[in-house]
């Protein structure tokens, strides 16, 4: 019998496979956003900075950065989702990340200046389109501040 | 200064103090009467596809929104700040990279609680990168 992979081996091949697909996007880098993985769960967060302040009054975030975490967070869950097989067969080299077709954000309440978490749930992927649903919250988990679903174009290209 | 250069001088320096903005190099190219153009320039920073160099659909998605806000807040019956309610992109094309990305945004309708505001995003080129629909909070009315 085929004896199954040690734990570390798993855990080095998908970690690799997250920061391969993730760590190659500089705005992803100038946003601060970085990606916590449970299996093939994926959770967002987007770390409270300065620079992403909306309205330096309240203060708040500003609702393009919270757009664009959101955006952020379907976008790597899609190809991360995409590309999952693909990984697990140990399969490496570039990956196009998803192009978003359009993306429709509902703010639910001020983003407040402290870190956001967000998860996105890919609701249909079929072979040109994708919907993508994303929930993203502060202090609790139930309350919402934003989500947004967005169709994308399905990457086109093998790994 | 009559009253609609006092509402553009203010909606300058509404984009100038928030800090987002600046981490993108936003700037006001004009603004009056519900009416607002904003730019910001090609930063490699601000990169979503390394292979093609083209920027983030979330720096389009930041500047749509801030040249909406920006609209509101210039509109002659709008007499606050604004908070954006919803907002729906529409991505057309990727931006050249390489090239300015400017917003043009009309704030169409103001009504005792909500403002409707649409904006287009465009390189240096005359096809539109994006195009938006949002709803934002109206702060106060002028009757």
């Amino acid at each position: 019998m085929k004896q199954p992979e040690p734990v570390q081996v798993i855990k080095k091949r998908r970690d690799a496979a997250l920061a391969d697909l993730v760590g190659g996007i500089p705005y992803i880098g100038f946003l601060g956003v970085t990606f916590e993985r449970r299996g093939d769960e994926l959770t967002a967060t987007l770390p409270y900075g300065e620079h992403l302040v909306g309205n330096p009054i309240l203060p708040a975030l500003h609702g393009g950065a919270v757009g664009a975490f959101l955006e952020i967070a379907a976008q790597v869950e899609l190809g991360w989702q995409t590309y999952w097989p693909q990984f697990e067969a140990g399969a490496t080299g570039p990956k196009l990340i998803p192009k978003t077709i359009d993306f429709t954000v509902d703010y639910l309440r001020s983003g407040l200046p402290r870190d956001a978490y967000a998860r996105a749930v890919v609701n249909r992927s079929g072979r040109r389109f994708a919907s993508v649903h994303v929930e993203a919250w502060q202090d609790n988990r139930t309350k919402l501040f934003a989500q947004a679903t967005g169709h994308f174009l399905m990457p086109q290209i093998e790994v | 200064m009559n009253d609609m250069d006092k509402k553009a001088k203010v909606a300058r320096q509404f984009i100038a103090a928030i800090p987002h903005s600046r981490a993108l190099e936003m700037r006001v190219d004009t603004v009056h009467a519900g009416r607002a153009e904003l730019s910001l320039p090609y930063n490699e920073r601000f990169v979503g596809d390394p292979e093609s160099g083209v920027l983030h659909g979330g720096v389009v998605t930041a500047l749509l929104d801030t040249a909406m806000g920006t609209a509101v807040v210039s509109h002659p019956q709008s007499m606050g700040g604004t908070a954006t309610i919803d907002l729906r992109i529409d991505y057309m094309r990727s931006a050249t990279k390489g090239q300015r990305l400017r917003a043009e945004a009309e704030c169409y309708r103001v009504t005792r609680s909500v403002a409707f505001v649409r904006a287009t995003a465009y390189d240096e080129g005359d096809e539109p990168v994006a195009a938006a629909a949002g709803a934002f909070t109206v702060e106060g009315v002028k009757p």
